[in-house]
């Protein structure tokens, strides 16, 4: 197992007993791949993420993890108004001795981390007074500075718009190919997954998943059973590319007949 | 559309980016220079501790009282052969000094306190009375009083009742689901006033002697200042506040929360405890030789965040400093001004409420969280 594989195997866990929220669930990641987890709201994909990260322990089954693991939670408040060179110098901890400050060539880093995704202007700015967007990229630079191999991110989409969704799927992309991280992301968006991601996790129910190529695992048919929407896939040309998405097939009327 | 929709009011918008400009400038100002603050504070406390020196209610010439401090202050300045009165002297040295001493470092160990508290609960509403650990600490010092136990006993068992406090209300937040925001402060609450009632049931028991200690304990006073007061202060506190300010920066971590800290590698529990040790001990120690002065750990690192911002690194220093000259301005006050036995805690309290309602206005669209 190299720096930056992931795999677990059986995994399940049980917030009480014989309560399972999920069980042997299975998969496996290796370095530079990315792998998106979908699920309905109250899955478990935030229980399956901790459990990852190494916060919660699992009921049952096992993880390996080879290599550093850096978070982004889903966008949150931050107590205080730290400047985002703050927010990124925090990366550095596990560098940083226990009673010791960080010191003038961390701070340096944390710059350089910044800059590289393009905020370096920003970095005496309050973290909060960011949009959404650039809070997730200070968040990503957190993870560059702490020299991470894998990257976790909970719901990185979820709170943005279109533009800044795009921009969030770019990084990753990015953080992939050419950083060559392993990212572990949860969404609702297949889309998004489909856009990205080189493996998809569905979590369809207690010990119902399906795991493996999101070519293969993003099938219609399981989309149905994820969502009870129709997803269909769409092919078509953009800028003499061949584009293959998801469009979820929204029927809110009254009478029409599902969810 | 008419022409009024289509330009700007002419002043409103044109003020707030002043406004904006002045405290973007003011940030970059703080990043530049971060520890011109702090020194800036330093400087204050140290002048107005030894102004504090010169002013009291014994009838003394303010020029006499200066040369008797110049000459405790810089040893070497000591004249051949003094000229000033032995009581004059007794004054400024038994009276004045535990007392300016006292104050400063209650006030300072109250500011450290609280900021730290503040950052450990990610909450900038809490501080050492709101949270439980005062009131514990005034409990475990009446226990030691019935028994007729005096100096670090006291000490110790006052350590005791502020860590099982605050253990409580962190516990009771976690069984409660509600470890964050105002699950916390109820808790707090909920536990300090058991230490109350705790207390008050002590008041009942005790005998006439116990029962003024209590009293003092309660209502927050310096006036019991000696040099044995002092000593009993300053070591908890600088064996707390030292562990704390190593740890200054991990408070930034911490305030982050549970997983997020976790992710960047801190060893969360741990270093949570270790934390609420050396609150409780700062505070217990604080308890013991003054009684509870209530706000001051909630409204100075309030104050201290304006001013140097709110990285734990500077945040830490500026509070205790700020902590020091708040109660030492007040209890000049008290001294000079008021010239009567008025509780610290009473004119800590008179102040703080009001200002905590200000802030608590100031605050009413944007949550507590944009300080």
């Amino acid at each position: 197992m190299s720096e930056g594989d992931f795999s677990f195997i059986g995994l399940g866990h049980a917030y009480s007993p014989e309560k399972w929220i999920f069980r042997n669930y299975q998969s496996q990641v290796t370095r530079g791949q990315v792998l998106a987890l979908l699920g309905p709201n109250g899955s478990g994909k935030t229980t399956l993420l901790k459990i990852l990260l190494g916060a919660l322990t699992q009921t049952e089954g096992s993880v390996s993890v080879s290599g550093q693991i850096a978070f982004v939670p889903q966008l949150f408040q931050v107590a205080f108004d730290y400047s985002a060179l703050d927010m990124v110098l925090m990366g550095l901890a596990k560098k940083v001795g226990l009673f010791s400050q960080p010191a003038a060539a961390d701070e340096e880093a944390a710059l350089k981390a910044l800059e590289r995704v393009g905020l370096a202007h920003m970095a005496y700015r309050p973290f909060h007074e960011m949009s959404g967007g650039q809070r997730q990229l200070v968040i990503f630079a957190r993870a560059l500075v702490a020299e991470a191999d894998i990257l976790i991110l909970d719901e990185p989409t979820s709170a943005l718009d279109l533009k800044n969704q795009n921009a969030v799927l770019k990084w990753i992309d990015r953080l992939a190919r050419q950083e060559n991280l392993t990212v572990i992301f949860s969404t609702h968006h297949p889309h998004h997954a489909y856009a990205v991601a080189d493996q998809a996790l569905l979590m369809l129910g207690e010990s119902d998943y399906a795991a493996g190529p999101v070519s293969e695992v993003l099938s219609e048919t399981n989309l149905w059973r994820l969502y009870g929407l129709p997803l269909k896939r769409v092919s078509f040309e953009y800028e003499q590319k061949a584009v293959e998405t998801l469009v979820p097939v929204f029927r809110p009327r009254a009478d029409e007949p599902g969810i | 559309m008419p022409q009024a929709f289509q330009n700007p009011p002419p002043y409103g918008p044109r003020l707030k980016i002043v406004f904006l400009n002045s405290l973007s400038a003011v940030r970059e100002f703080r990043s530049s220079h971060q520890w011109f603050m702090p020194v800036l504070l330093t400087l204050a406390l140290m002048v107005t501790m030894v102004c504090s020196l010169l002013i009291g209610a014994y009838p003394m010439s303010f020029w006499r009282a200066g040369d008797i401090t110049l000459s405790l202050t810089l040893p070497w300045a000591w004249p051949e052969e003094a000229t000033w009165p032995l009581m004059e002297l007794a004054v400024i040295q038994m009276i004045r000094l535990p007392r300016v001493l006292l104050a400063t470092v209650a006030g300072m160990a109250l500011g450290l306190s609280g900021a730290a508290l503040q950052g450990l609960m990610r909450n900038p509403l809490v501080g050492p009375d709101l949270v439980g650990v005062s009131s514990g600490a005034a409990l475990g010092g009446v226990f030691a009083i019935m028994f007729y136990w005096t100096g670090a006993a006291v000490v110790a068992m006052a350590f005791l009742g502020g860590l099982l406090a605050l253990g409580g209300t962190f516990g009771l937040a976690k069984l409660a689901r509600s470890a964050d925001g105002i699950g916390l402060i109820l808790s707090g609450i909920f536990v300090g006033a058991f230490c109350v009632s705790g207390v008050c049931l002590g008041l009942f028991l005790a005998d006439d002697h116990q029962m003024s200690q209590i009293v003092h304990w309660i209502m927050g006073y310096l006036n019991e200042a000696s040099p044995e007061t002092v000593w009993l202060l300053t070591g908890p506190t600088i064996f707390g506040g030292s562990v704390l300010m190593l740890l200054r920066w991990r408070l930034n971590l911490l305030s982050l929360g549970d997983v997020d800290a976790f992710s960047m590698g801190i060893r969360v529990r741990s270093l949570r405890l270790v934390i609420i040790a050396m609150v409780s001990l700062i505070v217990a120690a604080q308890v013991s030789v003054s009684g509870v002065i209530g706000w001051v750990g909630l409204v100075v690192p309030h104050c201290a965040r304006t001013l140097v911002g709110p990285d734990h690194r500077r945040l830490l220093p500026a509070s205790a400093v700020l902590g020091g000259l708040f109660v030492l301005l007040i209890d000049d006050f008290s001294r000079v001004v008021l010239r009567s036995d008025v509780a610290t805690g009473t004119l800590t309290a008179l102040i703080g409420t009001p200002f905590i309602c200000f802030l608590f206005w100031r605050k009413r669209n944007k949550g507590w969280i944009h300080d």
